[in-house]
């Protein structure tokens, strides 16, 4: 799978799992920071995602402390999915 | 007037009376050990109860009706009390209160053929324990996260005071069960070892089953009281304790007032063994200057035994100051936390007069009581 | 010291009222979710965490926000003097009955976090907390149907003895076929207030008549 078409997935799956009711994928810029001021998320979202990555993806995050590099922002973790995919 | 701390019980996987834990800790013995578990491939670091060896002391009542494991645990526990004490719930004056978490959670995971449906809520658990005690008042439940043991003792201590009972068993109990430690793992807030609060190595939380109960009463039944109590919400974030420990110095502030203290002679912390539960404590007590006093943690001898937590600690709190002994914080090998400096490492002997109890929990709620020995 | 009900908010399906008057209705039979959503969107909470909020904490926010907005003085008190006490039948039964779910299957096995978190029923009052700034006292009672003696007693115990000034006191249930809530404040009645509502005097009777009207 290509990365730009990642990026347009975990848009759309992150919204859902994460219940981001106000916010459209297509809104979230893929560079902009996940976390603090970007998306606002907070820690549970973060544990959140480590499942989204293991329930869409196949892919498992031993090491929390690795995650808040993978999530800096939806690119990042799409470049992180994509070299796990290869 | 006082709020005096009578007879009490702990049932744990160490032995099913105070007497019996005590014992058990004091010569280091932890019940936290390896579990497999048929939900999954991982073994956990728990704490259980042996559940031969409690249904047969149980069939020794010779009881009619049908329990699940922790209504059996409960029994158990406060039976102890009672006898110990010649309370009589079916008496006006008296009330029971049941702290927990979960209660009979396995219920949700099918465990209970035979019972009737709805055994899940947590008032059930309280009629059925009150029919076997024939309680004239309905049964308290307090369900507070991880301070429902020590809020609903301190709540106990509240009634007295206010003449709205004479006598008040607190009993605290929960389960081990595929739900916490699937739901905890999920937090990635497990050990894979035996959990090390305070220290320096600390990988998180183990879980653990108890069931703890103890008289609060308005007599003097003991030399031991309840001289404050406090809760308070860090308003911060639901399941990370605050960085900087308001809620908790916010329940030990109005707790020193209330006992009109400064200081303790040791304190019984919450302690759960995750890297930022132990920091935000240590900076909650290093707000009060409480730093270098005296500290442990048991949760590595019973694991996080939520609901009973509160309870169980304040029990062993409790004959610590009657038996003047210092228990070694169990799993403590090097300072892990910015501030605390006097962990306890051995048990010891030490003459003690008053020691502070606290807990913490999602929520962000926490609780803080002060017991003292008087003459 | 006397005190007294300044404000209360009762939510059962579909249908809000805020003070004995309607605040908002559904004309159409809604599930739980959409109802709540809509209601969220006409009280203009403009507070996305609610989202993420599980069912009854979902009632218990917006039921706590209208109540507090119908009392505006709360604001101007020490948030450490307010206290929060909450109750229901069902704690979080409606969440834990999710998670148990999400744990049901083992070859789909993906217990979340974020159902996790709310499977203890004081949540609520840690969100309640986070919003309105308030780090009171906090209790939690499970009862097997709406208590007004015991909200009344122990409310009074924290007024007159722990330097609690006003609280925020209710009960909240989230259950298949059981959902409401009824959030009411009460303060000292020494406590000036310039924009009074309807004011009752704090007795389990009142309490009792406002929950069952």
């Amino acid at each position: 799978m290509e990365v730009q078409e990642i990026i347009k997935n975990l848009k759309v799956q992150i919204v859902e799992q994460l219940n981001l009711e106000e916010v459209k994928p297509e809104d979230i810029d893929a560079n902009a920071p996940l976390f603090g001021d970007g998306l606002g998320l907070d820690s549970i979202d973060a544990l959140e995602l480590i499942v989204l990555l293991e329930k869409n993806y196949e892919i498992k995050i031993q090491d929390p402390k690795e995650a808040k590099a993978i999530f800096t922002s939806v690119q990042t973790m799409a470049d992180y999915v994509a070299s796990k995919m290869k | 007037m006082h709020v005096f701390l009578g007879a009490n019980n702990i049932v744990s996987p160490l032995g099913f009376t105070t007497a019996a834990n005590f014992s058990a800790i004091s010569s280091g013995k932890s019940a936290v050990t390896e579990h497999h578990f048929p939900f999954s491939d991982h073994s956990f670091y728990c704490s259980k109860i042996d559940r031969d060896q409690l249904n047969s002391h149980f069939s020794k009542r010779n009881e009619k009706s049908s329990f699940t494991f922790l209504e059996k645990m409960c029994v158990l526990s406060i039976q102890e009390v009672l006898a110990q004490s010649n309370i009589d719930l079916a008496d006006k004056n008296n009330l029971l209160m049941i702290s927990t978490t979960k209660g009979n959670i396995d219920v949700l995971e099918h465990a209970y053929a035979e019972l009737p449906a709805g055994r899940e809520y947590l008032s059930e658990i309280a009629k059925s324990i009150a029919d076997v005690f024939h309680c004239a008042n309905t049964p308290l439940v307090v369900s507070n996260a991880c301070i429902s043991g020590l809020l609903a003792m301190i709540i106990a201590k509240r009634f007295i005071e206010n003449n709205r009972y004479q006598n008040i068993i607190v009993c605290g109990a929960d389960l081990v069960s595929e739900f916490t430690l699937s739901g905890f793992r999920s937090f990635s807030a497990l050990s894979d070892e035996v959990c090390k609060p305070f220290d320096a190595a600390r990988k998180g939380i183990n879980l653990g089953e108890a069931a703890a109960s103890i008289l609060l009463s308005a007599q003097p039944l003991s030399k031991l009281i309840v001289s404050g109590g406090a809760s308070a919400n860090d308003a911060n974030h639901i399941s990370g304790p605050s960085r900087t420990g308001d809620g908790l110095f916010q329940a030990i502030a109005h707790t020193l007032t209330e006992a009109n203290k400064k200081t303790v002679d040791f304190i019984c912390a919450h302690g759960t063994a995750t890297e930022y539960n132990d920091e935000m404590e240590s900076v909650a007590f290093s707000r009060h200057n409480l730093q270098h006093l005296p500290v442990n943690s048991l949760k590595g001898y019973y694991g996080h035994t939520l609901g009973a937590a509160g309870v169980l600690e304040s029990i062993i709190a409790l004959e610590s100051l009657k038996q003047n002994t210092l228990i070694a914080s169990a799993g403590f090998e090097t300072q892990g936390t910015t501030h605390l400096d006097h962990v306890i490492r051995q048990t010891t002997k030490l003459e003690l007069q008053s020691c502070l109890k606290t807990a913490s929990g999602f929520g962000g709620c926490n609780a803080a009581a002060i017991f003292e020995k008087i003459l | 010291m006397n005190a007294i009900i300044s404000s209360y908010c009762k939510i059962v399906p579909n249908k809000i009222s805020v003070g004995g008057k309607l605040f908002f209705e559904e004309a159409s039979e809604k599930e739980l979710p959409e109802f709540l959503s809509a209601a969220y969107k006409y009280g203009e909470l403009n507070y996305p965490k609610f989202h993420k909020m599980d069912k009854l904490c979902k009632l218990g926010m917006l039921a706590t926000e209208l109540a507090l907005r119908n009392c505006p003085d709360w604001k101007a008190l020490d948030k450490s003097r307010i206290a929060l006490i909450f109750s229901n039948q069902s704690s979080s039964l409606d969440s834990d009955r999710n998670h148990a779910h999400a744990i049901s299957d083992k070859q789909n096995y993906f217990p979340s976090p974020s159902v996790f978190v709310y499977t203890l029923p004081n949540i609520i009052m840690g969100e309640i907390a986070i919003k309105h700034k308030i780090s009171g006292e906090n209790a939690f009672f499970i009862s097997n149907q709406f208590d007004p003696e015991l909200l009344f007693s122990y409310s009074t115990i924290l007024l007159q003895t722990t330097g609690t000034e006003f609280v925020v006191c209710g009960w909240v249930n989230c259950d298949r076929t059981h959902n409401d809530a009824f959030v009411y404040c009460v303060k000292k009645s020494n406590f000036k207030e310039q924009n009074s509502g309807p004011e009752l005097d704090h007795t389990s009777e009142n309490i009792r008549q406002l929950y069952n009207t």
